[in-house]
């Protein structure tokens, strides 16, 4: 995996206070486990940005080394990796994901 | 050996746990493939002091070569003994519904 790839996911991470990787858009996943987050966040409300990993190859492979991670939907908040599918789907039935939302900084 | 008993025999091996669960899923996804989607619910105590994040990282770990190969999509629950106890029963881990056709 090439270091640009690399800085080019990093800065696409810190960009957004909160970023899904995802196998389609919010509004068309293409992917079961990408359209459960997509539609927990959109349940939540708060803004949150997206990139369909279909659409690149380089950072749909260069996102699972990035987090060390071999699976996408990737959700980070804040720059920080938090989870997958189950992770953010249990984390949302415990409320902490919501925490978590509603403390993450700027605007998405 | 089938991806199933593999997936079984590595985890055994790897975390001795006290319950292991796992199910397959891949004929509920698009595409040909048999031994795609996995649902594994896993009770050892090797989790215990470790994160969600970490405690998922070790078991993708433990089936590295199995992600790379034949599984594509493998869901999972990680809990310590102390935790499946307290859940009483209540641990279950939902597939969600496909929602494509593409693979990898």
């Amino acid at each position: 995996m090439s270091d640009t790839t690399q800085e080019r996911i990093d800065e696409i991470v810190k960009k957004y206070p909160i970023m899904l990787f995802m196998k389609g858009s919010p509004d068309q996943p293409q992917c079961g486990f990408s359209s459960r987050v997509a539609m927990i966040l959109k349940d939540h409300g708060k803004p949150f940005a997206s990139f369909d990993v279909l659409s690149d190859p380089t950072i749909r492979e260069g996102i699972k080394t990035y987090a060390n991670w071999p699976t996408i939907p990737q959700l980070y908040i804040d720059g920080e990796f938090v989870g997958g599918s189950d992770i953010v789907s249990e984390m949302y039935l415990s409320n902490e994901l919501q925490t978590l939302l509603d403390a993450a900084t700027g605007k998405a | 050996m089938s991806t199933e008993a593999t997936i079984e025999s590595k985890l055994i091996a790897e975390f001795s746990p006290s319950r292991l669960r796992i199910d397959n899923d891949s004929k509920r996804h698009a595409g040909p493939a048999t031994e795609s989607h996995f649902r594994v619910v896993i009770v050892a105590d090797t989790f215990h002091g470790c994160n969600r994040v970490k405690r998922q990282r070790m078991v993708y770990a433990c089936l590295s070569d199995e992600l790379a190969g034949p599984i594509h999509a493998l869901q999972m629950k990680c809990l310590t003994p102390k935790e499946y106890e307290a859940a009483d029963g209540e641990v279950t881990l939902k597939a969600p519904p496909c929602a494509g056709a593409n693979k990898g």
